[in-house]
């Protein structure tokens, strides 16, 4: 590792696995830990890293994660292939939710996630095309 | 938590249950990482040889204080068959050398009734954690620091009877305090640290902790001299309910509450939490132990057996008239410490290095080591798994060869390598065949 290369992981996601749901997330947790990040740190990159992973999960089909810890911050990239998101701003609000009633029933897609994963990190930045995907860019400083 | 070196096999079986990854086999035997242990006693339920064993006070040490009160764990009544009334249990202790006793479930009484006034706070944290079992304080510390503030800052019952029954003692005998040994009876050793490092207050009030499977004989003997008739305080049935795992919360008559048993099921609550989910929860009673205190390990009897025993006398069909006279007059702010205590600080023993620029040099060598290890977590090289042999290896504390796998690859390939070399003798070394004759 170079001086300021920092450590990178990558995960593959897979829509409808719930099976696998938040396993990317709780790895990204433990190394935290083992890196020594401070604790409230880890909490806001646990939140939005589970957050994020759960969309995909939810509403794409497929999705990479990157994940690169640096000394002094965290960035995460998720890429997805899915339907998109339509109106961003509209996605944004908070209780806003395109998810199904099967989905609401297991306690996900409240319309908490973007808003969410935003109040979490130092920088955020989404794009999206409709019928193609959605790539999400997190950073969180430590 | 300590190691009978004589009885340890080497076998594995601790090692793969301990929850935070605390214990090595090396040189054939167990090793704990004491920053890691938190003490859940898992280590003891787990080994098949008994060699892991709590360190805790026997019935000489009382000897060294003029005048001693027992406090017994209300897991202690699920001990004996139901014709055991609690009246005797107590007269027992009494028996058997104490001077007095002060039941930890009336403690249970009174932190029940704080509890249920804090949840009432608009300003607390949600969902609220109990506080009660050590060794869950202590796994918050280690592996989820981001709900310290989660825990409820009141003392456990057993600290909470402690105070008064040393106060009650003094005034009692006239005796200073520091010569009244104030002993508990308990089901675990994590309630046995506390004794020795403290986890909310200063320092702890407890002169020693005895173990219950270390008192249960005396006990037994001493009952046919008890015949049950002595006047003695008693707690109610939802004090001593708090034994059971599902006891505290309806003792606290919490709404919306959680109720979780078993360290490796609290572990995967802790972490719905961690992850912001269950804000709507009010309360989680997290208990260390399957089934609650009366399955720690320091218990005698099958937890099975136990609950329904306690059960049996929680729903009051044992003494029912014995029942609910909390006549303690007491100063609750004073005994719930909330002044003594300290705050509970993080216990970062995760982290692989002080320095985050080397730490993080750690973790990737961990990774490309992990990608070479076969996965199989057999734990045959002394680290429960392959993923904490990889953290081993990336902190200089074993090497990729403790892998039988490793090993045998290597001594594979050491072996063609030697089949090579030997076919690459220099010819005026190759004995021809007829250079004997
Ligand atoms: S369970 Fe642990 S302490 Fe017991 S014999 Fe096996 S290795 Fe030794
Ligand atoms: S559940 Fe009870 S017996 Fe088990 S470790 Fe916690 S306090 Fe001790």
């Amino acid at each position: 590792m170079k001086a300021d290369a920092g450590l990178s992981l990558e995960f593959t996601l897979h829509g409808a696995d719930f099976e696998l749901a938040g396993a990317a997330s709780s790895k990204i947790k433990r190394i935290l830990q083992q890196v020594g990040v401070k604790s409230d740190v880890i909490r806001r990159i646990a939140i939005s890293s589970y957050e994020a992973e759960m969309n995909v999960i939810i509403h794409a089909y497929h999705g990479e994660m990157r994940v690169s810890i640096y000394p002094n911050r965290t960035e995460i990239t998720i890429e997805d292939e899915g339907p998109g998101i339509p109106d961003i701003k509209l996605a944004m609000q908070e209780g806003y939710s395109t998810a199904s009633d099967h989905i609401r029933e297991l306690g996900f897609g409240a319309g908490m996630g973007l808003p969410n994963i935003a109040r979490c990190c130092d920088a955020f930045e989404i794009t999206s095309e409709v019928g193609k995907g959605t790539r999400i860019y997190m950073m969180i400083l430590h | 938590m300590r190691l009978i070196a004589e009885r340890c096999k080497g076998c594995v079986n601790c090692i793969k249950h301990c929850p935070t990854e605390a214990i090595r086999i090396r040189g054939g035997k167990a090793r704990i990482t004491e920053s890691r242990c938190i003490d859940c006693g898992e280590c003891i339920r787990r080994c098949p040889n008994h060699a892991k064993t709590a360190v805790t006070d026997c019935l000489e040490h009382i000897k060294q204080y003029p005048f001693n009160v027992a406090l017994p764990a209300p897991s202690l009544y699920g001990q004996f068959n139901s014709d055991v009334t609690i009246e005797k249990i107590l007269e027992s202790l009494l028996q058997v050398g104490f001077d007095t006793v002060f039941e930890v479930a009336l403690g249970a009484d009174i932190v029940s009734r704080a509890i249920a006034e804090y949840l009432k706070r608009p300003d607390i944290k949600r969902p609220a954690i109990s506080s009660a079992c050590p060794a869950v304080v202590r796994l918050v510390q280690v592996q989820f620091p981001e709900l310290i503030d989660h825990l409820i800052p009141i003392d456990a019952p057993v600290e909470v009877s402690t105070r008064i029954a040393r106060d009650e003692a003094v005034k009692r005998t006239g005796l200073a305090p520091e010569n009244i040994g104030v002993w508990f009876i308990t089901p675990c050793p994590a309630k046995m640290t506390t004794v020795k490092q403290p986890l909310g207050s200063e320092t702890s009030n407890i002169s020693g902790a005895i173990g219950i499977s270390e008192i249960y004989g005396d006990l037994l003997r001493a009952f046919p001299d008890c015949n049950g008739g002595q006047k003695l305080r008693r707690a109610s049935p939802a004090g001593i309910g708090w034994a059971l795992s599902g006891g505290e919360v309806s003792a606290v008559q919490a709404a919306k509450a959680l109720v979780v048993n078993e360290i490796e099921s609290v572990n995967g609550v802790l972490e719905q939490v961690a992850l912001g989910k269950l804000k709507e929860v009010e309360y989680i009673e997290c208990l260390s132990c399957a089934g609650g205190c009366i399955g720690g390990p320091l218990t005698v009897e099958s937890r099975f057996v136990a609950q329904y025993r306690m059960q049996q006398r929680v729903d009051g069909k044992m003494n029912p008239d014995a029942i609910g006279n909390l006549s303690v007059n007491v100063d609750y702010a004073a005994v719930l410490g909330g002044d003594e205590r300290r705050v509970i600080e993080p216990r970062p023993v995760m982290r692989l290095d002080e320095d985050i620029s080397r730490a993080l040099y750690k973790v990737e060598v961990m990774e490309d080591t992990l990608k070479r290890l076969p996965g199989l977590d057999c734990g045959s090289c002394g680290s429960p798994n392959c993923k904490a042999l990889a953290e081993d290896i990336a902190q200089g504390t074993a090497c990729e060869t403790d892998c039988l796998f490793k090993l045998r690859e290597k001594v594979r390939d050491l072996a063609r390598e030697m089949v090579e070399v030997a076919d690459r003798l220099p010819p005026p070394l190759v004995k021809q065949s007829g250079d004997e004759s």
